[in-house]
């Protein structure tokens, strides 16, 4: 029982980095109907880029606010400079640029810091405050997470800003017609999705050790977790994210050893794709002919 | 006094099929001015010409400034308000967002909130629905929305696409009726395509007949309504 | 085919076989590994560039095929030359299999499953439990073959003929199935999935016979591969993997033949010459290929050399009709 619970506790830890990196997810699937192949690896080179300023000096709160900050520059520059001469362009170009980003950013990571693994700090305490069957990390990662969401759901649902992003999204050209910039709505889009990935990056780096690859596995994971909930539901890739964290941990120490976990990922997410594409909470999308 | 629209030569093209011709006209402030021709003719090509949306080519100067090649969010901050065919609801956010979204380039505030308030007094099956969800709204509704978050922008010229396209007649004739007093109360000029030539004459000032692309045929609407060709093909008598 | 064409094809065979015996041992091995990419190229290129089904995972087939090989090779004594058209069937019905539930995924989310199942690979590859056939995370190690009949040329040069056949049989078939029926189907099927279907083509056949055939050339290139490296390992069987496949198609030419030769020779030899700048510094170059092709040439090289010889030939019918 006490395993039982601590496989969950755990699970809904990480389930929240996957929820967040969904959510990155789905934000820009709802702006563009694109899948971002490169989510991880930005998340991944954000997370860097808080290692370097922890590692000259800075502490760590203002650190994570300047990655915040970084990481969203980073997505809108990609979005104008990169993303925007293929907007409308056939499927296998998109996704040859994504994957060019995501190898790009994956090089250079490499390129700067080495591919020597690294240890990132937790701003949370060593010894457990939050009881004993969870870790400090773990508890401080699910508020990190729990904050982050609910302050993009505060500004989606009641800053005009957000709702314009909403309209962009929904029916770009109506939003034309009330004057809405909808090139730069798609920039911001993918400036927040990059800042939130930068959060998740940092939470999950404690436990998995920094290197270039880091990132590979949790991204499949919030794939899963994006499909499970309806890529283009926030809600849904939220609650799917926690869900597939406690899967895996469950999965992972009762029914199918730690080795196969990934194979959760993999096996939900083509199950997903067969049987059910629009997820528990998603809109089943009928291509007209 | 120099027209508040202005059109000249204009040509327009979806990739590599012409549709406009070299369409003229002109539209004096405070007028209402209504686009007839059949199905094809170019009248909903026309209005999202004048808005960017589609590839152009000649002159449209709106109060003496050229607008054409222009990107339409930068239109539209001029004060071209376009109400499109379909209506381009924002199915997933409420009537009310919706309406907010047609004041979003407002900086006024206290401004856009009267003209809230003015908005539902035109219609005030709109206030009723106002947390709904847009999609869930009746055509008719859809309609009255679309017209009133044009309005939300105050606009100096507000372009309707077939404003009566699938309204039962009497909901037609209530909108033309706000149509009439927002033009005369706030002086918001209009330009208005419609296939319904009867009840747009009724409404209009002015009257242009497009053929394939091109203006065949112009004048006050009271001369227009009087012309036999037009009796014949657009009215039906 | 123009008498052109033979004529070229014929002078790059010829040098071809002279390769092995104007350089060293390892720039023979390095062609050897160049030809095998050709072929993984040539699959990934009939399914993603002729039938339109984006695949990021054949790095799958490839490790399928390789293993195919180290497991007869290593338990069970197969010879090398005897694994090849095994791992082909593995392979071929591999690919069809997974080609039935992939039936119902367009564009994005087939790219999306086909990358889930390259990042798990060398995971599902590690699993304790298949250990025993697999050699775990240390994975397997096979020895070179001889040359047969004592022909007076040393291993490598006969595992690069040997390959070359291979490569040979591989490309006259590739071109067999695509001018043929198969191949106008598959690529009916691409450009206008609905018109095909209405047609009478058999789309979900097709589609799943490509995806067979597609599966067979990696893992044939995969077996190939294991033999000329003497080693399997399941971290080499990474996304990157099927990244690089992706880039050779891209590169080389989208459902191109000879652009399969120009991406082999492209992604074999960048690395090498991109090393010496830093471990990094191949990808990097991956990368910024990649966009500078999809933004700039996105008919790969095969299709600028295609334009520069339609010009070509332009300027000189031209000149001959000058009077």
């Amino acid at each position: 029982m006490d395993e039982f619970l601590r496989q969950v506790l755990a699970g809904l830890a990480t389930g929240g980095i996957y929820a967040s990196l969904a959510l990155a997810l789905v934000m820009i699937y709802q702006a563009t109907h694109l899948v971002n192949f490169a989510q991880g690896e930005l998340a991944m080179f954000a997370t860097y880029f808080a290692w370097s300023l922890i590692d000259a000096g800075v502490p760590y709160w203002p650190a994570f606010l300047l990655t915040v900050a970084f990481a969203f520059v980073l997505g809108v520059l990609i979005e104008r400079v990169i993303i925007r001469p293929v907007e409308n362009a056939p499927v296998l170009a998109v996704v040859v640029v994504f994957i060019a980003l995501l190898v790009i950013l994956n090089s250079v990571a490499g390129w700067i810091y080495s591919y020597t693994i690294k240890t990132f700090p937790s701003p949370f305490p060593e010894e457990p405050i939050f009881g004993k069957y969870i870790t400090s990390h773990e508890g401080g990662a699910i508020g990190v997470t729990m904050v982050v969401l609910l302050l993009l759901y505060l500004f989606f649902r009641f800053t005009p800003l957000g709702l314009a992003m909403r309209a962009a999204a929904q029916n770009p050209d109506s939003a034309r017609l009330v004057g809405i910039r909808v090139g730069w709505m798609l920039a911001l889009g993918w400036g927040l999705a990059a800042a939130v990935g930068g959060v998740a990056g940092m939470m999950v780096a404690p436990i998995v050790f920094l290197d270039p690859n880091m990132m590979g596995g949790v991204l499949l994971y919030a794939f899963a977790a994006a499909l499970v909930g309806g890529i283009d539901n926030p809600a849904g890739a939220v609650f799917g994210g926690f869900l597939v964290g406690v899967l895996e941990n469950l999965l992972g120490a009762f029914v199918i050893g730690n080795e196969l976990k990934l194979a959760v990922a993999l096996v939900l997410i083509i199950g997903v794709l067969v049987v059910k594409p629009s997820g528990f909470f998603g809109k089943v999308l009928v291509t007209r002919v | 006094m120099a027209a508040l629209l202005q059109v000249s030569g204009l040509h327009a093209s979806y990739g590599p099929t012409r549709v406009l011709h070299g369409i003229d006209f002109a539209m004096d402030e405070g007028t209402i001015t209504t686009l007839l021709g059949a199905n094809g003719a170019g009248k909903t090509t026309t209005l999202r010409a004048l808005c960017g949306m589609v590839k152009t080519q000649g002159e449209v100067k709106f109060d003496g400034e050229r607008i054409d090649g222009k990107p339409t969010e930068n239109i539209v901050r001029k004060g071209i308000a376009h109400v499109p065919d379909g209506r381009g609801t924002f199915v997933n956010v409420t009537t009310e967002e919706n309406l907010r979204l047609g004041a979003y380039t407002r900086k006024d505030r206290h401004a856009v909130e009267s003209d809230l308030e003015r908005v539902y007094g035109y219609f005030p099956r709109l206030k009723e629905r106002r947390e709904q969800q847009a999609g869930t709204l009746s055509g008719g509704e859809q309609q009255m929305l679309a017209v009133s978050r044009a309005l939300m922008l105050r606009p100096r010229l507000m372009l309707l696409d077939e404003p009566s396209f699938g309204l039962a007649p009497l909901i037609v004739q209530e909108l033309f009726e706000i149509l009439r007093t927002v033009n005369e109360k706030e002086k918001v000029s209009m330009l208005v395509v419609e296939q319904n030539a009867a009840m747009a004459l009724e409404l209009a000032d002015h009257a242009y007949v497009i053929e394939t692309g091109r203006v065949v045929l112009s004048g006050t609407a009271a001369e227009i309504k009087s012309n036999d060709a037009v009796r014949r093909s657009y009215l039906g008598y | 085919m123009s008498r052109r064409q033979i004529i070229v094809i014929a002078v790059v065979l010829l040098a071809a076989c002279a390769l092995p015996f104007v350089v060293s041992n390892y720039r023979t091995f390095q062609f050897t590994l160049a030809l095998v990419y050709a072929i993984a190229l040539l699959g990934l290129n009939m399914l993603t560039g002729y039938n339109g089904q984006i695949s990021l995972g054949h790095g799958a087939f490839y490790a399928i095929g390789a293993y195919t090989a180290a497991i007869l090779m290593d338990k069970y004594g197969v010879p090398y030359w005897a694994t090849i058209p095994v791992a082909a069937a593995v392979c071929l019905v591999a690919g069809f299999l997974f080609g039935l539930p992939a039936l119902r995924l367009e564009g994005l989310y087939l790219a999306l499953a086909t990358f889930a199942l390259a990042v798990s690979l060398p995971a599902l590859l590690k699993y304790h439990h298949l250990e025993h056939w697999t050699g775990g995370v240390q994975g397997i190690v096979i020895l070179k073959p001889d040359p047969p009949f004592d022909l007076p040329i040393n291993a490598d040069q006969w595992l690069y003929f040997f390959t070359l056949a291979v490569t040979l049989l591989m490309f006259v078939l590739a071109w067999n199935i695509l001018r043929g029926r198969m191949g106008r189907a598959m690529v009916a099927i691409r450009d206008q999935h609905v018109a095909a279907e209405a047609m009478g083509v058999h789309t979900a056949m097709v589609k799943s016979m490509t995806f067979g055939v597609s599966a067979m050339y990696t893992g044939v290139a995969g077996a190939l591969g294991a033999i000329a490296i003497q080693f399997v390992a399941p971290d080499s069987f990474n996304i990157f993997v099927s990244i690089v496949f992706l880039v050779g198609i891209v590169i080389g030419g989208i459902a191109s033949i000879s652009g399969a030769i120009y991406g082999a020779l492209f992604i074999q030899f960048v690395p090498n010459i991109a090393d010496a700048i830093s471990k990094a510094a191949p990808w990097a170059i991956f990368g910024i290929f990649l966009l500078g092709f999809v933004y700039l040439s996105p008919m790969g090289v095969a299709g600028a050399v295609r334009m520069a010889v339609a010009r070509l030939t332009r300027k000189a019918q031209n000149q001959a009709a000058k009077p």
